[in-house]
């Protein structure tokens, strides 16, 4: 192969003038291409901040940029839109995926670096990142044919019997619907679908980490515990919160597996258990057979999510640099 | 190296107790309360997978058939019918979204790698290209709903492929920039050395010292795309019969196909969309062993 390449490069030196400059020429919007290859990454960026922008105007001017995140009614057929349900709806799933999905991320990053025998580690590994791959539609069908179900079944239908009438736990644990689809499932769902991502930067940052450290601590004789406890998670703490928002940034923007699962109710409810919406969902499921007013509403709570997500993401990402320039 | 560290004590010293000796109990109970919790979770973690791949081969192998691939989407309630339409669409957007990405993210990452490795608009494209990696793909939808089908009045196949295609560039960008960061300059200084113009350096000596990876970035990014349905939900949209030649109007696709017939309440409807999300599926892991495959052996090369 290079013996080939040598050749060509060097036709290049002893070729017409009229050659060179076709050559110079080539060489020039080469260069002028990749720029504006590279110029697209920014325009898309630039084009989706523009066009939600643009098309949630109108429901921004009708209802105010406050009046339509606090407003609580979304009333197709009277026209009036307000985002609070959905927004609250998307903040709660997130926050029910972190607070499962975080300590799982983190248990299997810590058993794949610390505990795993060699053998097992491999395959556990693939087994994580395959997950990451299985499509979100895939999630939303386990969750709505068979996590749903057994949600109802095990959790909703007892948990009834047991909060009913009971101040505050009651409001909060007390499902009207004990169908199993609602916010707390699809937090659960969520959760499933960050942990392969979550788990893996976790366990590539715990993996960088110098292999003195950790034999220093243990020679001065410091259990498994810890070694995590005061020389793992001290290193790696930065990176560590950048990886959960980047999980986070998932788990706000995630569309198909949430619709599934999250019932799809326009009204916020006070329990965790009942169906609710998200904006993602909502704009899934109304779209395609929205009026003018609802898709401009539709386009501000994308606009909304926009903000939200790439705040969470910018972070996240400005968190994991930090480290990998360390 | 860390197993042998906390496993070889307990091989040595086999009784328990004589491992432990005089080891406060409660950091013996962190210890093995930390241990007893992280194998549980990774047993949990596996044991999910494990219940979703099988539940999915389990309903979509039950649910294949020969009609699937030759027939199209049956009506609501009507027995038979296949995917085929389904089937044939998906693989076209796919195809046709990688094919407008390929280009883009190729230049575009050897742009950030060859030409302006440390300049400042060069982080900023990183950057951003790293967020819009994790970008939700729905807003993606309503971006090309707004330039490519509100205009035009009409879901299209060309604007499916247009979502699917910006979904696929931050993946191509960044594997190829990591792909060509990874050559060795030695070879592009010996390039440059017999005369040879950055474009003739970076087409014929880096791209093809990089040609394992990128194909592999490739590859990923046609697994990102495969399963993809919420920027198909408003651009492509779906269809029921054999979709137009000239792609307007809405193009049948499988992720759309099996959002619509799971949430249907018709028998025969969700039995095809388990066909189809075992399909999708399959074919998606496919794709992400064969790219691990590929990266294995440039590694060992």
């Amino acid at each position: 192969m290079s013996a080939a390449v040598t050749e060509q490069v060097m036709h290049l030196s002893d070729t017409a003038p009229a050659a060179r400059r076709s050559h110079a020429v080539f060489d020039r919007s080469f260069r002028v291409l990749c720029m504006l290859s590279a110029a697209t990454v920014l325009l898309v960026l630039i084009g989706i901040l523009g066009s939600i922008v643009y098309g949630g105007w109108p429901a921004f001017r009708e209802f105010g940029f406050w009046g339509f995140l606090t407003g609580s009614r979304w009333n197709v057929a009277q026209e009036v839109f307000g985002a609070w349900p959905a927004v609250a709806g998307t903040l709660l799933c997130a926050l029910i995926a972190l607070v499962i999905g975080v300590p799982i991320s983190l248990g299997i990053a810590i058993f794949l670096t610390q505990l795993s025998p060699k053998w097992l580690k491999g395959p556990i590994a693939t087994a994580v990142e395959l997950l990451a791959a299985v499509p979100s539609i895939i999630f939303g069908m386990w969750g709505l044919f068979v996590f749903a179900p057994l949600v109802s079944q095990y959790m909703q239908v007892p948990l009834n019997s047991v909060v009913e009438g009971v101040p505050i736990v009651g409001t909060i644990l007390y499902s009207a619907v004990p169908s199993g689809t609602g916010i707390f499932t699809a937090g659960v769902i969520l959760a499933l679908m960050i942990i392969p991502f979550i788990a893996s930067i976790t366990r590539d940052m715990l993996d960088q980490i110098p292999s003195i450290l950790r034999e220093s601590a243990y020679g001065m004789g410091c259990t498994t515990w810890e070694v995590v406890r005061h020389v793992l998670v001290p290193q790696t703490a930065v990176a560590l919160v950048g990886a959960v928002m980047l999980g986070l940034g998932r788990a706000l923007g995630e569309t198909m597996a949430v619709t599934f699962v999250v019932g799809n109710a326009n009204r916020l409810s006070a329990s965790l258990l009942d169906p609710g919406s998200t904006i993602a969902s909502r704009i899934a499921n109304e779209y395609n057979e929205a009026g003018d007013l609802q898709l401009s509403a539709l386009m501000a709570l994308g606009c909304i999510l926009f903000i939200v997500t790439f705040s969470v993401l910018i972070v996240a990402r400005l968190l994991v640099a930090r480290i990998g320039k360390q | 190296m860390t197993t042998a560290n906390t496993a070889m004590p307990e091989t040595v010293l086999a009784p328990e107790e004589a491992h432990w000796g005089r080891v406060r109990a409660s950091r013996r109970i962190a210890d093995r309360s930390l241990k007893l919790i992280c194998t549980a979770f990774t047993v949990l973690g596996v044991f999910v997978l494990g219940w979703i791949l099988l539940m999915l081969l389990f309903e979509g192998i039950t649910a294949l058939s020969p009609a699937i691939f030759t027939q199209v989407t049956p009506g609501p309630g009507t027995a038979g019918g296949g995917l085929a339409n389904a089937i044939v669409g998906s693989i076209l957007l796919t195809f046709l979204g990688i094919a407008i990405a390929t280009p883009i993210g190729i230049l575009a990452g050897t742009y950030l790698a060859e030409y302006a490795r440390t300049s400042k608009l060069a982080a900023l494209i990183r950057f951003i290209n790293d967020v819009l990696l994790s970008a939700p793909s729905i807003l993606i939808g309503l971006f090309v709903y707004t330039f490519a089908v509100a205009p035009l009045g009409s879901y299209s196949g060309w604007a499916g492929s247009i979502a699917l295609a910006i979904i696929a560039v931050p993946v191509i960008v960044r594997t190829t920039e990591d792909m060509l960061r990874l050559v060795p300059s030695g070879l592009r200084e010996a390039a440059a050395a017999l005369g040879a113009p950055t474009s003739r350096v970076v087409t014929l000596v880096t791209w093809r010292a990089a040609k394992a990876g990128i194909v592999t970035g490739l590859v990923l990014a046609t697994a990102r795309i495969a399963g993809e349905t919420a920027p198909l939900l408003f651009t492509a949209f779906n269809n029921n019969f054999w979709f137009n030649t000239n792609l307007m109007g809405g193009v049948s696709n499988l992720p759309v196909t099996i959002y619509q017939f799971a949430l249907s309440p018709y028998g025969n409807w969700q039995q095809l969309a388990w066909a189809g999300a075992f399909l999708i599926t399959i074919t998606i892991l496919g794709l992400s062993i064969l790219a691990r495959y590929v990266i294995n052996k440039d590694n060992a090369r």
